[in-house]
């Protein structure tokens, strides 16, 4: 697993800047910060990260890889876009921010057990089996995932909701069988397994 | 009559700010005959609206003072106030340039003796203090005026406040007959000394311009320190009357911003510098001010003043450019938001009154000029394609006062070759 990473790390030893332009969406924008601090002091989740944007800005050109890719500040980003409309060189602070986050993931050195990478990971193999989330599954899997009792307890909490949304016929409990899925799903595997094949040659990983 | 006199030997200079007036002298004083028009009532422009100057600290009134005698003097220049340019037609060396003139209501008979404003109740808003306060609608815009001259506000003529300003005149310059005429003159060359103005802070959504009244930009902090300002040169915030101890100044607000204006507006790092001095001249040690900023960029031999202003205990120095501002709603203060640079520390600072340093836009931002004219990125006047027009101090580049006046000379020297090598075809 650490094969990727550690590739990365021979062909771009000490210039992680570089790493981050070829290999993070939109990474190449990252020199263009000019350290004013709008971002960091925009940001609503701000007082609840180890990193702001500018602070990680800063880390990369410092060459602090471990420290930027081991960071949780770009699974904490909520996607409010306050500090890209605010940036002052219009950096694409969230992008770059997702870019990061994905990067780290697949280099396999983002941090274990962060809760919103966690339920990305399941939320992105639920949709991917039938090519439509199943969302009873989804909702029982995220609840069940500290075990039984706690599940049980998260699940009763929200049973007002979860009627609510059945009467309204916006949840199906005959899904918990696997649910429904797209009309050709091979296809749709063919798709998805393609795109992968693309970004790993693009990203340069080897799978 | 002005119009007689332009021929294609004549320069017009639009706008009669420090640019403007320079221009204009230097190439009359060369023995050029220069027409000047200024879209307001008097001379002076944005620099008699300063309270003093940096780095020397001295008051924009003396060095005013010396250009108006100047022009008082020269027989060269024609003035016309009130005055706007609406079209430019023909190439260099041959232009038709159409002139709007609008009523002052009041003619040369006027003595200044203010007897029409004694008369008059109504009261508009004040441009000369940034609508800080109101003057009455038949006034004289400041102490400095030139020329002396009262004007009437169109709002009251036609009204029985007109009529009293009328009835008030021991002279009978009080005319509201006037009308709006247009004028066409033919010059040779054209100097666009237009200006700037302040940028429109409440774009800057999240510091709360227009919406917290303790937010105020840096003309505006000018004439709080000006003796003949809205409060008689005390710092008092608008909220609340309160002297104003604490305050904080916000760098670039506006400038370096691809979202408002991309350039950086280069006076406004020593204006703020400046300012600060201002907070210690009127509370001494008890003054404190704060600059947040992302650089100071105080250019050249400015680093002087700048390395004087952090020696002084009063003021102390944030690198962040301040996110947002919130208002303490139980007493006014603004709250300022962001986190510093200089070691990721967040804040939230309370002070008595925020200045922004807002930004210079050219005054000429959206109005249509001659197709010939280019500009820059930002609207700034680079020059035209068939070389006779120019742009001369802060209408071409961001600019303070002492480099207004050598781009305004400059442009006088270019104008002057355009005239000069007119005169020489029309010889042959």
């Amino acid at each position: 697993m650490t094969t990727a990473n550690q590739t990365a790390v021979e062909r771009y030893r000490n210039n992680f800047l570089k790493e981050v332009e070829a290999n993070v969406e939109e990474g190449h924008m990252v020199k263009m910060c000019m350290q004013c601090g709008v971002c960091a002091g925009s940001c609503p989740l701000g007082p609840h990260w180890t990193h702001s944007p500018q602070k990680i800005f800063m880390m990369i050109r410092a060459g602090k890889r471990d420290e930027v890719l081991g960071s949780d500040s770009m699974f904490m980003c909520t996607s409010c876009y306050n500090c890209m409309v605010r940036c002052p060189r219009q950096l694409p602070i969230t992008h770059i921010m997702h870019g990061l986050a994905n990067y780290a993931h697949r280099l396999g050195l983002a941090p274990k057990g962060q809760p919103t990478r966690d339920f990305a990971t399941l939320f992105w193999n639920n949709a991917i089996k039938k090519g439509r989330v199943n969302e009873l599954m989804l909702t029982l899997r995220h609840y069940f995932r500290g075990g039984l009792v706690s599940g049980i307890k998260e699940a009763l909490g929200m049973q007002s909701v979860g009627l609510g949304l059945f009467l309204a016929k916006r949840l199906n409990p005959m899904e918990i069988f696997g649910g429904h899925g797209v009309k050709d799903l091979k296809g749709f595997h063919a798709i998805i397994a393609k795109a992968k094949e693309i970004e790993d040659r693009k990203k340069g990983f080897t799978s | 009559m002005t119009a007689s006199i332009a021929t294609n030997q004549t320069i017009l200079v639009v706008g009669g700010g420090i640019s403007g007036m320079t221009a204009a002298l230097e190439a009359a004083e060369c023995g050029k005959q220069v027409i000047l028009v200024e879209k307001t009532p008097v001379l002076g422009g944005r620099t008699a609206r300063l309270y003093r100057y940096f780095p020397k600290m001295c008051h924009p009134t003396c060095g005013l003072e010396i250009n108006l005698r100047r022009i008082k003097q020269n027989r060269n220049i024609r003035l016309m106030t009130m005055t706007e340019v609406t079209a430019v037609s023909g190439s260099r060396g041959n232009y038709s340039v159409t002139l709007k003139v609008a009523p002052r209501f009041v003619n040369e008979n006027c003595t200044a003796c203010g007897k029409c404003a004694e008369a008059v109740s109504a009261e508009v808003a004040n441009p000369w203090n940034y609508g800080l306060d109101k003057m009455k609608a038949a006034y004289l815009p400041h102490n400095m005026a030139y020329p002396q001259r009262y004007v009437i506000d169109p709002s009251i003529v036609g009204t029985p406040e007109g009529e009293k300003a009328k009835a008030a005149c021991p002279v009978g310059a009080v005319d509201l007959e006037m009308k709006e005429e247009t004028v066409t003159l033919q010059v040779g060359a054209l100097i666009y000394a237009t200006g700037w103005r302040p940028y429109d802070a409440a774009k800057i959504q999240p510091y709360g311009y227009g919406r917290f009244r303790n937010v105020i930009t840096s003309l505006e902090f000018e004439r709080l320190a000006d003796p003949q300002g809205p409060t008689g040169g005390k710092i008092l915030r608008p909220g609340d009357g309160k002297e104003a101890k604490n305050v904080a100044f916000i760098q670039c607000a506006g400038s370096r911003d691809e979202n408002h204006l991309r350039h950086c507006s280069r006076i406004c790092c020593m204006a703020s510098l400046k300012q600060t001095q201002y907070v210690r001249e009127a509370f001494g040690e008890e003054g404190k001010s704060t600059v947040y900023y992302i650089d100071i960029r105080a250019i050249d031999r400015f680093e002087d003043f700048y390395q004087m202003v952090q020696k002084d205990a009063t003021v102390s120095f944030v690198k962040s450019k301040v996110a947002r501002i919130a208002e303490n709603a139980e007493n006014g203060n603004p709250i300022l938001h962001g986190v510093d640079t200089e070691g990721y520390h967040r804040y939230a600072v309370e002070h008595d009154l925020v200045v922004l340093a807002v930004g210079m836009e050219p005054e000429i931002t959206g109005v249509k000029l001659p197709a010939d004219v280019i500009l820059d990125s930002s609207n700034f006047i680079e020059g035209s394609k068939d070389g006779g027009m120019f742009g001369a101090g802060a209408a071409s580049s961001p600019l303070d006062v002492n480099r207004a006046v050598q781009s305004a000379t400059a442009a006088s020297l270019h104008a002057i070759q355009v005239i000069r090598k007119t005169a020489s075809t029309e010889a042959v």
